[in-house]
């Protein structure tokens, strides 16, 4: 007796192994690895976005922002910033290049990422040894140093990324024109770097 | 159809299982778990409580033990509960085969048990005191070894819940059926996408909190300490803006498992379907503006109060706008008073009390009296208890023939409904009343004119005790005894029913294709189901004239119950 109209070829057979069934299972939809990733960053951001709602409340409430005996230099981040900011671009044509299934290309560019992402923290690590204040010296000087520190951390995160990408890129035929989940997680999660260090660039150095 | 197939190991469930079947029990059983850990302190804080002098347990170790019930309760049981149903349910009622991210999911479940030993673990060195909320000055200079253990916990249990609601909402929108669309899902679907939004937008806001607390605690800033321009009420803001949105996290869940109950159990279609659906967004998004009605008396400016009022007030509308909703799909139904649905009624009747009162509470001038009373303690316990445990409970026995392939037993389910019933309220009732005559909360002594009130409020902790007993000793000799339950035995419409009891490792043996609403009992499509089937039975499947859409074997067999082993014949 015959029920079903599906076709039968499509039918599974008694799985026995949860290895097969969940492997199946990801043969059979699209990837939505990068959709994951987004969502993901969307909540990470929030992490910021109550930090940076601490900052501004703490700013609202005081008298003189920065306090007395803050000195903010803007050469050395300014400089910084362009160098992240630039490294976005960089990335990007990164996975321009392996979008046209061009590998070397990728490995070039996120090379160039990466170094320059370490350039960043190495300039940031630079600017801490020169400041004149400390963690606990006033409010300001404990927001600045938590907010770039936390920031800081996700930047590392990001360079070991690229660094995991660069690992796997190696491999020739790893990544390609239509595979290349991996570099485009990393490159999603490099620009939400970058945009969160705009707005916590303007928000401790301008404002 | 064989119910043997879906069948799993005992030893399955204390594995790194990436199916989310496998998954959603671990979360429920060790929700449970932490809910009878978490409930043996509160008893412990109710016979502390049952005489005015506090004679049983020292001043710190009281402290701690309403500090990790609540936290226990909260990140422990009840958002872990939430997320172990959304994970069982989802996939099968959408018709997909897992979540999205199956290893995520097995990575979110498995923070929880280190999250939660960590907690317990603190009892060995110094246990948190500064309640769950864990406010400073007092979280700064109290239990500070405590403390930071509390907000590693909390870190774990958070990131876990964050990571469930990636898999939930990508999975909702993504992996439905083709045939499915957004209107067409189960009521739970949208209330996960509702909770999911909030977890995702709040929880990470708690995180901040908790980090900065911990460069106070550990490194000497003063985010939050006035002599170092810091402000307490910061923290009080970042806390809430995560703990406001945290109880509808918890509500959402079961508001959800409710709707799709109810149905079932009163043969009838829910009234608003989307009505409902729209008004789990509307909480949600309502939900991220109300928080600071937890800070009415912390010395907030009189606009942001107005504003905070206002806000708080409207989000009893689609609150509201639900329970109608229920009422008017129980009204008029063909109802079955089975343990499921004694809960699912028992739900709407006890988060309606806690409602009212939450309405009460939402008014300043009513607030600033009742704050830090046990006035709240009685609100959060009738929304929390009231709502989101005998949710639990509905679901429980409304899904457990489907996760365990077995039925439970209905008399030990009535015994246990009638006692947790007159438990809840005897425990949380009177409080309402010591908290409008004045005793504050997290006080082991208060004034002896209290007492007799308070006597009440444990003997009523202590018929919840024993209310456990009943459910335990059922599910437990269920699960390795009982019948054998069939792939729908509650003869519902949405799709988990149309597979086995338990479902096949891949849920459904065939891609299940739309034949109804989730919802159309007594409908003219589903009338002569029989009739139609049998039809089917005899020659090509006719197209359903009105949707175009095929029945799939799965369907069918399950519709009219196991009447022939079809397996054999249909598969290579």
């Amino acid at each position: 007796m015959q029920f079903t109209s599906v076709d039968q070829s499509q039918t599974t057979t008694n799985l026995a192994t949860e290895a097969i069934a969940s492997s199946r299972h990801h043969e059979e939809h699209p990837d939505h690895r990068i959709l994951g990733v987004v969502v993901f960053l969307v909540a990470e951001s929030m992490i910021f976005l109550g930090m940076f709602s601490a900052y501004l409340i703490y700013r609202a409430m005081s008298e003189q922002w920065p306090p007395e005996g803050i000195e903010r230099e803007l050469l050395l981040p300014g400089i910084n910033t362009i160098i992240l900011i630039s490294s976005s671009f960089v990335m990007n044509r990164g996975n321009k290049a392996i979008k046209n299934g061009d590998q070397a290309g990728l490995r070039v560019w996120f090379a160039a990422t990466a170094i320059m992402g370490a350039i960043f923290l190495a300039g940031q690590v630079y600017e801490y040894s020169s400041l004149e204040f400390g963690l606990t010296t006033n409010l300001y000087a404990s927001c600045f140093y938590v907010l770039t520190a936390f920031h800081g951390l996700h930047v590392t995160f990001g360079v070991i990324l690229i660094c995991g990408v660069l690992l796997r890129s190696a491999k020739d035929g790893h990544y390609t024109k239509e595979s290349h989940f991996g570099p485009e997680a990393a490159e999603l999660y490099w620009h939400f770097v970058d945009v969160i260090w705009i707005i916590l660039f303007i928000l401790l150095y301008l404002l | 159809m064989s119910n043997q197939e879906g069948e799993r190991r005992p030893l399955d469930f204390f594995g790194f299982s990436t199916d989310h079947k496998v998954i959603g029990i671990q979360y429920l059983v060790t929700s449970f778990i932490f809910y009878l850990i978490g409930g043996f302190m509160a008893g412990i804080v109710r016979t502390e409580l049952a005489t005015p002098d506090p004679d049983l347990v020292d001043p710190e170790m009281y402290n701690s033990l309403f500090t990790v019930h609540g936290t226990i309760m909260i990140f422990l049981w009840i958002v872990p509960a939430g997320a172990g149903f959304a994970n069982y349910l989802i996939p099968l009622m959408i018709g997909a085969r897992d979540m999205a991210f199956p290893k995520l999911n097995a990575v979110a479940f498995w923070l929880i048990p280190p999250g939660g030993l960590l907690l317990l673990a603190s009892f060995l060195i110094e246990a948190p005191q500064a309640g769950w909320t864990s406010y400073p000055p007092l979280s700064l200079v109290t239990g500070k070894v405590g403390e930071e253990i509390w907000i590693l916990s909390i870190l774990l249990l958070g990131t876990s819940s964050i990571l469930g609601a990636v898999n939930f909402s990508v999975t909702i929108f993504k992996m439905r059926i083709p045939t499915m669309g957004l209107n067409d899902m189960p009521l739970m679907c949208w209330a996960m996408i509702a909770a999911s939004a909030l977890i995702l937008l709040s929880t990470p806001v708690l995180a901040a909190a908790l980090i900065l607390l911990s460069f106070d605690l550990l490194a000497g800033t003063n985010f939050f300490n006035p002599s170092g321009g810091g402000d307490p009420v910061v923290y009080q803001h970042l806390f809430w803006f995560y703990s406001h949105p945290a109880v509808y996290i918890m509500i959402l869940p079961f508001f959800g498992l409710i709707s799709d109950i109810l149905p079932v159990h009163a043969r009838k279609p829910i009234f608003g379907y989307q009505a409902i659906a729209y008004s789990s967004l509307a909480i949600s998004f309502l939900g991220l503006i109300v928080w600071a009605h937890h800070m009415f008396t912390s010395g907030t400016p009189g606009w942001l109060r107005m504003f905070f009022m206002i806000t708080t007030m409207i989000i009893a509308v689609p609150t509201g706008i639900k329970v109608f909703g229920w009422l008017a799909t129980i009204w008029g139904g063909k109802l079955r008073l089975n343990s499921a649905m004694l809960f699912a009624m028992g739900f709407i009747a006890t988060f309606v009390i806690g409602g009212v009162t939450g309405i009460m509470v939402a008014s300043v001038p009513f607030d600033i009296h009742v704050h830090d009373t046990y006035f709240i303690v009685a609100h959060f316990h009738y929304v929390l208890f009231g709502g989101a445990v005998f949710g639990i409970f509905a679901g429980i026995y409304h899904w457990f023939p489907k996760m365990t392939g077995r039925m439970m037993n209905e008399n030990w389910g009535i015994v246990h409904f009638v006692l947790t019933l007159i438990g809840a309220n005897m425990t949380f009732m009177p409080m309402h009343i010591l908290g409008l005559q004045g005793m504050p909360r997290r006080v082991a002594m208060y004034d002896p004119r209290f007492t007799e009130l308070n006597v009440v409020c444990t003997i009523g902790t202590y018929i919840l005790a024993v209310s456990t007993f009943p459910f335990i000793i059922n599910a437990v000799w269920s699960w390795l005894k009982g019948p054998k339950a069939p792939g729908n035995p509650w003869e519902a419409l949405t799709l988990e029913w149309m597979t086995s009891s338990p479902p096949p490792i891949e849920n459904f043996h065939t891609t299940p294709v739309l034949r109804t609403g989730p919802y159309d009992y007594g409908m003219k499509k589903t009338l002569s189901i029989r009739a139609r089937l049998k039809e089917m039975a005899s020659s090509v499947p006719p197209r359903n004239k009105e949707t175009g859409i095929r029945v799939s074997e799965a369907q069918s067999s399950s519709l009219l119950g196991d009447i022939q082993d079809s397996d054999s014949d249909n598969h290579p």
